[in-house]
């Protein structure tokens, strides 16, 4: 990770922005350091799991449809940071964009059985707030801790 | 019959094929194309395919995952084939709420429960 490097050497990064290829590992490294800064920070295994899918999702969204007709080796760019409160991750590829609202609603019936398009949808279910920019080709993503009485 | 890299565990009893992952995370597109590739020659093989797929193992699954299940589903219907899933951790079944996919499957507390509802 880069950085800023934590001031405590136990303490995991807390914040960064990662060049990732289309790469298991490399996506999975990020992956690991979201969830180490999550812990860090007092996230409940429930977020991981939100922050985690999330994650996951518009990352393959990035590579499977955004760089769709670039090399595969074309790398997207990935900024994090953890504190107490939030998390928030920013996902940024190469490719032409797309329009979110676009997508169809896959929980109508007529679409259950439509095998593809439900990244966006989880996204928006488990992210408090989740934006992109007007080319499309960002995405910005906010997960907030819930309250304890929540 | 499952490869030695095969990413499940097969196996067959009173004509109900029980299929259960090895991975705890079903994220990868790769690696899901694999797993649905598996399950697809598991059904070729049925005449009318029993199929119980159990999640016990399973932390993660993504959407790419989700759409392997539908594909396997709607090849399992054609066949006059049944689909059951069973044994799916609580946060895992919340995605199929949030995506009404628990309308769509039959999904069952453990995989006794779904054994016995095979017609």
């Amino acid at each position: 990770m880069s950085n800023p490097r934590p001031s405590n050497p136990s303490q995991p990064p807390m914040s960064g922005s990662v060049v990732v290829r289309h790469n298991r590992a490399e996506v999975e490294a990020i992956q690991n350091a979201l969830d180490s800064a999550m812990s860090h920070a007092g996230y409940s295994k429930a977020s991981l799991f939100a922050v985690r899918l999330a994650f996951q999702e518009a990352i393959a969204n990035a590579f499977n449809h955004g760089h769709k007709t670039l090399p595969d080796d074309t790398p997207a760019n990935v900024e994090f940071a953890v504190n107490a409160q939030t998390v928030t991750i920013a996902i940024e590829d190469q490719g032409p964009g797309f329009q979110s609202e676009t997508v169809a609603d896959c929980t109508l019936d007529e679409n259950l059985e439509i095998p593809r398009g439900r990244g966006v949808m989880l996204i928006r279910n488990y992210m408090t707030d989740v934006r992109y920019n007007a080319k499309g080709n960002r995405i910005e993503m906010v997960y907030r801790k819930p309250s304890p009485s929540a | 019959m499952p490869s030695a890299d095969s990413r499940l565990r097969v196996r067959k009893q009173d004509a109900v094929v029980q299929v259960e992952f090895i991975d705890r995370n079903i994220l990868d597109e790769a690696n899901i194309q694999l797993i649905s590739d598996e399950i697809f020659r598991i059904i070729d093989q049925e005449a009318a395919p029993k199929l119980l797929i159990s999640f016990a193992n399973v932390d993660h699954l993504s959407s790419a995952a989700l759409g392997a299940l539908i594909s396997i589903n709607n090849k399992v219907r054609n066949k006059n084939g049944q689909l059951r899933l069973a044994s799916i951790d609580p946060q895992i079944y919340e995605v199929f709420v949030i995506t009404r996919l628990n309308k769509l499957f039959q999904i069952h507390e453990s995989a006794e429960d779904a054994l016995k509802s095979f017609a």
